[in-house]
């Protein structure tokens, strides 16, 4: 395999600045996505990621520009700190042509291949195979880049999980597994479906080194995905990461929370991302409220302006109703129907 | 010279991974055992553990595995041992590969070849002989090829290998030992993997069948001809999307159809092209269409049992001469 050096994707990632800027624009995002749900603009499952900015963020930042990464159906943040244009992003949450995935995928099935974004999988584990795959293709290929997989602890319940893991290990994968553990798989609790919950006890069955990291810290996100991908990327040999979040809404919109306790968002509610973040960067002197205020704006202002996009966006005529289910060459030898 | 059809697919492996880098053989056995059916044999010492690639037992792993080489690039094709193993890796080829191209709005490719055994006829009972190539025919964004000859054998792999998605390919495991005489190159490279074959032309009924009910429809054929009854057969090979083209202008010859299908009756492959001809050419036939399945049990162990349960050249024989009243 040849050997690169790490680079990284665009100058400064992993400035506390940047941390926090992303961080507030899939926050704004989001809460505009919830807002327009309620307004029925956006329609189907949507599951908001409010709570576990940190872990996209950390980890975008921490990867490299040619790194793939795969994603679950709450991909938002991790689809627009991949690079995908928030207004690509909105427009296929309202369904439109202009959508990043035309607007066949919705808020679970966002794609930009361009950026090596290979999906929003609503299927809980299913990223996991195809994960190994991209990577056994760069392996075969000789290239050095590391697949980026992340998924919640709920697949780890999977034979996927296990199937993928063995695999990554057996074959020496450059996958690093990102285990986003936000404790419920929907209403189960982790202590309700794992006889084994310390996760990272998973990985090392599978002789696969693992990092675990504080999964509402930022800089710890950022600083160990940075360790795992690098240990990934010249060792070839698969990694596991555990980022310990906690997700502040409701699995989806449909979800009435009668799993948990409200006393227990509460208090996860106090470790918020964003704000202690903040806080922590104030008390280093590496911002002031007026910077905080001007990096909020910006991401309302990005915002405003992917909701007027996706607005004014296109629909997907009909008579492309059966475009895309073959490739061109197929359709030319047969693929009428 | 006679090739078997084993001989003929490890042919077609052959010249795919030595033209095609991109082109790597995985399954579980394929390497050192040299294939559970032998196909691979020989192959891992030619072109080496990278692209002749022992899997272990993780049908959903390597399957989705393949699904994501194929995205990254690669042209990986897949063997499942058999067609009831390749249920636990349905969600990657139903829920993965199939649909990926669509619902990314075209922007995903994944030009995966997957090879497997289905059918019964060696006792292997039921968990290792049924016939559910008509799932996968259900689903929109694969194609669905079911090789019954020689030539086919041959020739399928390599259009199945450019085309830009998902092709499954059934390899029906009572044809492995068949022997034919390979026709010249001309013809088996010009195999088209979006047609259907007339394999006998006749006049007075269509047998339409695919796989290893083929050489049952043939032997059908040649004992109503002795006893003076003309009939066509017609090899499916494209198991999605259908040739229903070619299957109409046989219909309209003929007038008369029997569909010939290993799989069970009820929500079969031999249903959906009935009800292809009564929508596309109904006031063409002379008689109510028949088919012949399997007996819609688990396919038993014992030698007897099994065979009451598939379809037999006497039910086919039997099927043809009641159309025509003789």
């Amino acid at each position: 395999m040849k050997k690169r050096q790490p680079t990284q994707s665009r100058p400064a990632a992993g400035e506390p600045q940047r941390l926090l800027a992303d961080m507030l624009r899939i926050r704004r995002m989001e809460e505009k996505c919830a807002e327009l749900y309620g307004a029925g603009k956006i329609r189907g499952f949507l599951h908001l990621y409010i709570g576990e900015e940190a872990c996209a963020t950390g980890a975008m930042h921490a990867l490299a520009e040619e790194d793939r990464v795969v994603a679950t159906y709450r991909e938002h943040g991790h689809a627009l700190l991949r690079g995908v244009p928030m207004d690509a992003i909105m427009a296929e949450m309202f369904g439109k042509a202009s959508g990043c995935s035309r607007g066949r995928g919705g808020s679970m099935h966002l794609f930009d291949v361009s950026r090596h974004f290979y999906g929003g999988n609503a299927i809980v584990g299913g990223g996991l195979p195809l994960a190994a795959g991209l990577a056994l293709a760069d392996k075969l290929q000789g290239e050095s880049r590391v697949t980026a997989c992340f998924f919640g602890e709920g697949a780890i319940a999977e034979g996927a999980f296990h199937e993928s893991m063995n695999l990554a290990a057996l074959w020496a994968l450059p996958v690093l597994f990102c285990c986003e553990n936000n404790l419920y798989a929907m209403g189960t609790a982790l202590s309700r479906s794992e006889s084994q919950t310390d996760l990272c006890a998973k990985a090392a069955s599978y002789n696969m080194d693992s990092f675990r990291a504080d999964g509402m810290d930022v800089r710890a996100v950022f600083e160990t995905v940075s360790r795992a991908a690098n240990q990934v990327r010249e060792s070839g040999r698969p990694a596991f990461v555990e980022l310990q979040t906690y997700r502040f809404r409701a699995h989806s919109m449909f979800d009435p929370e009668l799993y948990r306790d409200k006393a227990e968002v509460e208090q996860w509610k106090t470790r918020g991302p964003i704000h202690s973040f903040s806080a922590q960067l104030k008390a280093e002197g590496l911002l002031t409220e007026d910077v905080f205020l001007a990096l909020d704006a910006a991401a309302q202002v990005e915002v405003d302006a992917a909701v007027a996009f996706a607005e004014a966006a296109p629909w997907e005529p009909e008579a492309d109703l059966l475009k895309d289910v073959h490739g061109p060459a197929a359709v030319a030898h047969g693929g009428r129907r | 010279m006679k090739v078997s059809y084993r001989e003929a697919l490890r042919e077609a492996l052959r010249e795919a991974l030595a033209q095609d880098p991109r082109v790597f053989l995985m399954g579980e056995d394929v390497g050192r055992y040299g294939g559970t059916y032998a196909v691979s044999k020989g192959l891992l010492d030619e072109f080496g553990p990278d692209r002749i690639r022992d899997t272990p037992l993780s049908e959903l792993g390597f399957v989705g595995a393949g699904v994501g080489a194929a995205l990254g690039g690669m042209r990986p094709i897949v063997e499942v041992m058999t067609i009831n193993f390749s249920l636990l890796a349905l969600d990657q080829i139903v829920n993965s590969a199939a649909l990926l191209r669509h619902m990314s709005g075209g922007q995903c490719a994944v030009p995966l070849v997957i090879r497997m055994v289905t059918g019964a006829g060696r006792q292997l009972a039921a968990q290792h002989s049924h016939s559910l190539e008509n799932w996968y025919a259900h689903i929109p964004g694969i194609r669905v090829l079911a090789p019954a000859t020689v030539a086919d054998a041959r020739g399928m792999l390599a259009p199945a290998l450019a085309d830009p998605d998902p092709v499954i390919i059934f390899e029906h495991a009572q044809l492995y030992n068949l022997e034919d005489a390979l026709p010249v190159e001309r013809v088996w490279r010009a195999c088209d993997i979006s047609r259907a074959a007339v394999r006998r032309t006749g006049t007075q009924a269509s047998l339409i069948t695919y796989g290893g009910c083929l050489p049952k429809a043939m032997q059908a054929a040649d004992e109503l001809a002795a006893t003076g009854i003309d009939v066509e057969v017609i090899d499916l090979r494209v198991l999605r999307p259908l040739d229903l083209d070619t299957i109409a202008a046989s219909v309209r010859r003929t007038h008369r159809v029997v569909v010939v299908d290993e799989g069970w009756k009820t929500g079969s492959l031999a249903g959906e092209i009935v009800a292809r001809i009564a929508e596309d050419c109904l006031y063409d036939l002379d008689a109510p269409p028949r088919r012949v399945c399997s007996a819609e049990v688990p396919i038993p162990y014992a030698r007897h049992m099994e065979a009451a349960a598939l379809p037999q050249v006497a039910q086919i024989v039997a099927a043809v001469k009641e159309m025509l009243n003789v």
